[in-house]
């Protein structure tokens, strides 16, 4: 019996990526996101808590090798992240079109993420001598500081720019020798997950980057609040949300970075001190003389 | 169990009777005990548990006096700024720290365990390892971990290895015998099935897993059979015997799986320090940054947790 069968296609699952692994969320709870016409375009992990912190104890695994890993492969690392992205540059493309982003718009966005993580592989081996100093003092010390990874970092990436806010926001964190938690846009996911598959693609440790989607709601007390975080970094909110932010970091005195209402299109967006803003300033006192 | 499985106490079971393991069974009722949820206030009393059944132990050729007085200041003080937490049930040290761990932790009811017998390989003539036993008890060790000769018991020298257990078991006088299998040389259950037998037979208070030192050490499987053994063995002989899986439990989670496990198998009368011990280093810092996760409900990190 000779029958033509339509092909069905093979529709994606969208995971979250922790330690280097793509599980589902262990909550077993999904969200749908959905088209301007309301067809179901898929159904995103919503992570739990759980899922946030097996992150953290993949990122604190794995940031020591991280950090020790000399300037120059970090930096080629992130050159290696722009090289696979540029390789699937229609794939996100597409995906941003399914989310309702204009297709000029889309390339465009496409194109700056790329871009961005070039000019922070550029810098891993320049921020340390922009940032370190050597400091006069009134003893008979040889005093510098130098810039250390602070460790592991939370971000809540923004909402509006689904792949250039989450790459904006990662590259500068990781190039510095920190490991991230992501929580990705909750309105524009797919591209977040398809970076993830990028980044397992582009020789970066497992665990050096995590990301989550879900309910940021849900997720941002937690990420501010875990004791295990050394930085959270936040970009969307109004007051409210940040004061609960800043009240929940205060136990183990985590550094709290907000980037509200940054234009992420802008070259602005780009510079050496988002770099510094997740790192620690050690400042070592050397005896000299008699 | 046949008639010759039940010798007179101090007398060789006939090992080539003892039941046959079933692999597949051990390993679908250890699945299930996976599965089992323990929350909220009964997670809060598990963690409890396993808290004070912990063995605290460093085994390593780079031990100092120093790192063991560290060891047994965390056993007193596992973390004081929360009230409430039970101790750990004992330190677990070489035997030339043993004089050194009892200083160390003076009045505290905590015990010293002592490892012997020319651990961890156990590749020592007797009179060694009757001396190494003599000179850990003679120190002070409340507790005695011996390991079996493998390579005799593995070629069938089962009497070698009995009398060696009975020798020692006498060489402790007071002292409690933990008596260590290295399942993971011992390459079948069957093997695991047989070793405890003989070993309870031959006067061990205590059955023990691993040394830590070979891998796989504890494992689920692993410790179910030992279990059942135990349990068996009470039902023919009415004598309780203890159960310590130690080596590669570092997180609360798989401890509550084991407590389950045991819960399950032996009953509530094995859940006491008494009759079960996890020998562990990095276990009680999890279970402690579980314990303050459940009384603040945010996430803890090591930083805040003393050493180990």
């Amino acid at each position: 019996m000779a029958t033509t069968n339509a092909r069905v296609p093979v529709a994606k699952t969208y995971k979250l990526y922790i330690g280097g692994k793509f599980p589902r969320t262990e909550s077993g709870r999904y969200y749908a996101l959905r088209d301007a016409t309301g067809q179901v375009l898929a159904n995103v992990c919503r992570a739990s808590r759980k899922d946030f912190r097996e992150a953290v104890v993949a990122a604190r695994k794995a940031q020591p090798g991280w950090a020790a890993a000399s300037a120059y492969l970090r930096g080629q690392v992130l050159y290696r992240i722009a090289e696979m992205l540029e390789g699937r540059r229609e794939q996100f493309v597409a995906e941003m079109a399914l989310e309702g982003v204009a297709k000029k718009a889309a390339q465009a966005e496409v194109d700056a993420a790329i871009d961005r993580l070039i000019y922070y592989a550029g810098w891993a081996d320049k921020y340390q001598q922009v940032f370190s100093s050597v400091n006069p003092v009134a003893s008979s010390h040889f005093n510098f500081s130098v810039l250390e990874p602070t460790g592991v970092v939370a971000i809540l990436a923004p909402e509006a720019s689904g792949l250039l806010g989450l790459v904006s926001n990662v590259a500068p964190c990781i190039v510095g020798g920190n490991a991230c938690v992501v929580l990705a846009s909750e309105s524009l996911p797919l591209n977040a997950v398809s970076f993830a598959e990028v980044l397992h693609a582009s020789d970066v440790p497992g665990g050096v980057v995590n990301v989550l989607t879900g309910r940021r709601a849900e997720l941002a007390v937690q990420f501010a609040s875990h004791m295990d975080v050394n930085a959270v970094v936040w970009n969307d909110g109004d007051n409210d949300a940040e004061r609960e932010i800043q009240q929940a970091a205060a136990d183990n005195i985590k550094r709290v970075v907000g980037r509200a209402a940054t234009d992420w299109q802008k070259d602005a967006a780009q510079n050496p001190y988002l770099i510094a803003d997740t790192m620690e300033v050690k400042t070592t006192w050397h005896p000299v003389g008699s | 169990m046949s008639a010759a499985l039940r010798p007179q106490r101090g007398q060789l079971p006939d090992l080539s009777r003892v039941t046959a393991v079933d692999e597949t069974g051990v390993e679908e009722r250890v699945a299930r005990f996976r599965t089992r949820s323990i929350k909220t206030s009964s997670k809060v009393e598990a963690l409890k548990l396993v808290l004070s059944m912990i063995d605290l132990t460093t085994l390593e050729g780079q031990d100092t006096p120093g790192k063991v007085r560290q060891l047994c200041q965390k056993a007193i003080h596992l973390h004081d700024s929360m009230p409430g937490l039970p101790t750990v049930a004992a330190v677990c040290v070489y035997p030339t720290m043993v004089a050194v761990a009892k200083r160390a932790l003076g009045e505290h009811r905590i015990a010293v365990a002592s490892v012997a017998t020319a651990f961890p390989s156990g590749m020592a003539p007797l009179k060694v390892k009757l001396d190494d036993t003599k000179a850990a008890v003679d120190a002070g060790a409340d507790e005695i971990d011996m390991v079996i000769s493998r390579g005799a018991f593995l070629q069938g020298d089962y009497g070698y290895v009995f009398d060696e257990i009975a020798a020692i078991k006498e060489a402790c006088g007071d002292a409690h015998l933990k008596v260590i299998l290295e399942t993971g040389e011992l390459s079948t259950l069957d093997n695991v099935r047989r070793a405890s037998v003989l070993a309870m037979h031959a006067g061990a208070d205590f059955i023990k897993t691993s040394t830590g030192k070979i891998q796989p050490a504890a494992t689920m499987p692993v410790t179910l059979v030992m279990l059942q053994a135990i349990r068996d063995f009470h039902t023919e002989t009415g004598r309780m015997i203890g159960m310590k899986p130690a080596g590669g439990i570092s997180n609360s989670k798989l401890a509550i799986h084991y407590l389950v496990m045991l819960r399950e198998t032996l009953g509530t009368a094995w859940m006491t320090p008494e009759w079960f011990r996890f020998g562990a280093s990095s276990l009680a810092n999890d279970v402690l940054m579980q314990l303050q996760k459940q009384a603040t409900g945010v996430y803890q990190s090591a930083d805040y947790f003393s050493l180990d």
